[in-house]
């Protein structure tokens, strides 16, 4: 029985993990087509890291960042300030910004999307690298609130209101008390919308505009339609994959330790 | 003078959430009745029925509609069927271990999404297999079976395994311990799973284009379609029979999804 358990887990996870290990396996060949294996290569890692590839797939990965970095900073400010303000709510109200905080993570990405676009043409603004980024913003601060909210449930409530007896103000207060104990729960929140903002494709295409302006998720659409995958983007979805892999692999061993150390 | 009221509303803790507050009512609420809007007018933006007469005449779109519910309904099935042993598997083994197997299941989920349907579609040509609906379901179940397995996998291991032990001592079979006791101990994070897996399903657009090779239409792209060519009203009105869809789901499945969502992945 536990051998037959052990194989089902194995089993669903060669499954989950088949299509990557395909596309991993066929960054190391230089071949057009995937699926086509022309002999060990480390061509396409060179021509992704020389940057002759096509001058849009390396406009795309920048763009894909750029967004990514801002719209994660934006949200985690105002997330934190937020939660901060969600947290000191009555109860009626506090229900109340919760339900709309939930909003945009309940709702699936094309109505978000779609009525954001709606929001953006009827207020006649021209999208592109703002709007998206506003989009980014509207998904990814729910997810910043619900991060820093049990952190200030854990807080001591005495320790602010003591720094503003003793004549802090409110922004002192807010550095030098608030700040550092809701700190780990901003740098998991603004880790969360990074990742959320560049896996986004849904929102992104909506209110990206059609006056040039791509992101990774956009490319790899257009490239697809067109029939083909950009042979790069084989070595650089590798990479992500890794990079992931690793960044979490860390994060699960540093929890492990605090564990240990308790 | 506009600096000391500042200070003053700052003095309020509860009033930072006033910023944010604004932002949504910008950015969420008011695009929400954006949508309702622009579904009850017609192109000169004057109150109409005509998206939905359109919606029921076209035999093509009603088709479209149920064909993708039944896609969703396949696919969150063939999930909650693949995924509850193995979150009955998980929940039973040590807790290390199983954590590492049950952030290997996530994992891919840092995929873009694109990549991965691509990768799916790479697997079916590298395979011979066919692109269509075979291909079309084992993409969604690919993308969307860790949404199922994780909610299950919490709920189970946070049973009171005590429970299982005292149906047992009172005589109770395998089978009558799993129907009566584990079962509906585990309704809340199978009904969170329901909707976790069923919601995107519904809405996805590309990646059934890209499955299918263009063949197979979901709801969800013909959405998109009519966005793209202008037609925003018809567009609008079938986000709002989308979004009336979830809405059922949703209350369907409970708002007890909270507790299992918070804290998101990480």
């Amino acid at each position: 029985m536990r051998y037959i358990s052990k194989i089902y887990l194995w089993f669903l996870l060669a499954l989950l993990y088949l299509p990557i290990a395909i596309i991993i396996f066929f960054s190391f060949t230089d071949s057009k087509v995937l699926g086509n294996w022309t002999g060990f290569s480390l061509k396409l890692y060179c021509s992704l890291f020389a940057g002759n590839v096509q001058h849009s797939l390396v406009g795309a990965i920048w763009n894909t960042f750029a967004i990514a970095v801002i719209a994660s900073a934006a949200s985690t400010f105002l997330g934190s300030i937020a939660a901060i303000g969600i947290f000191n709510l009555r109860n009626r109200t506090r229900q109340i910004v919760s339900f709309m905080n939930s909003i945009p993570m309940m709702n699936s990405d094309i109505i978000t999307g779609i009525s954001l676009f709606l929001l953006f043409v009827s207020l006649g603004i021209s999208q592109g690298f703002t709007t998206v980024v506003l989009a980014h913003i509207t998904f990814c601060t729910p997810y910043v609130v619900l991060s820093v909210l049990p952190r200030l449930r854990q807080m001591n409530p005495n320790i602010y209101e003591a720094a503003l007896d003793l004549g802090a103000t409110p922004i002192q207060a807010l550095r030098k008390v608030i700040f550092p104990e809701i700190r780990p729960g901003m740098v998991s929140g603004f880790i969360l919308a990074f990742t959320l903002s560049i896996d986004d494709f849904a929102v992104t295409i909506f209110t990206i505009g059609n006056e040039g302006l791509e992101t990774l998720s956009t490319f790899i659409y257009a490239d697809a339609r067109k029939g083909g995958l950009t042979p790069e983007l084989r070595p650089l979805s590798t990479i992500i994959f890794v990079a992931v892999l690793v960044l979490l692999l860390i994060i699960n061993k540093r929890s492990e330790n605090k564990f240990a150390n308790k | 003078m506009l600096g000391s009221r500042i200070t003053a509303l700052l003095a309020k803790r509860r009033n930072w959430v006033i910023p944010y507050v604004v932002f949504m009512m910008i950015f969420v609420i008011a695009p929400l009745f954006l949508i309702v809007y622009y579904a009850f007018t017609d192109a000169d933006g004057a109150f109409s029925l005509v998206n939905f007469r359109k919606f029921m005449v076209h035999p093509e779109s009603v088709n479209t509609f149920v064909y993708s519910v039944g896609i969703a309904l396949i696919t969150t099935l063939a999930c909650l069927v693949l995924s509850y042993p193995a979150a009955w598997i998980l929940s039973r083994s040590d807790n290390s271990t199983s954590q590492t197997i049950v952030m290997l299941f996530i994992l891919p989920m840092w995929v873009n999404i694109l990549i991965r349907t691509l990768a799916t579609v790479a697997l079916f040509d590298f395979l011979n297999m066919p692109l269509g609906e075979g291909a079309l379901i084992f993409g969604m179940i690919y993308n969307f079976l860790p949404f199922m397995l994780y909610p299950i996998y919490n709920t189970l291991q946070k049973m009171d395994k005590s429970l299982i032990e005292a149906a047992q001592d009172l005589g109770a079979t395998p089978s009558q311990v799993f129907l009566k006791v584990i079962f509906p101990l585990s309704m809340p994070g199978i009904m969170s799973g329901v909707v976790m897996v069923f919601m995107p399903t519904i809405s996805t657009f590309a990646i059934a284009e890209l499955l299918t090779m263009n063949n197979i239409k979901l709801f969800g792209t013909t959405i998109q379609e009519n966005i793209n060519n202008g037609m925003w009203n018809y567009g609008a009105a079938l986000s709002l029979i989308m979004l009336l869809l979830m809405g059922v789901t949703c209350l369907l499945g409970g708002d007890d999804d909270n507790e299992t969502n918070e804290g998101g992945l990480m």
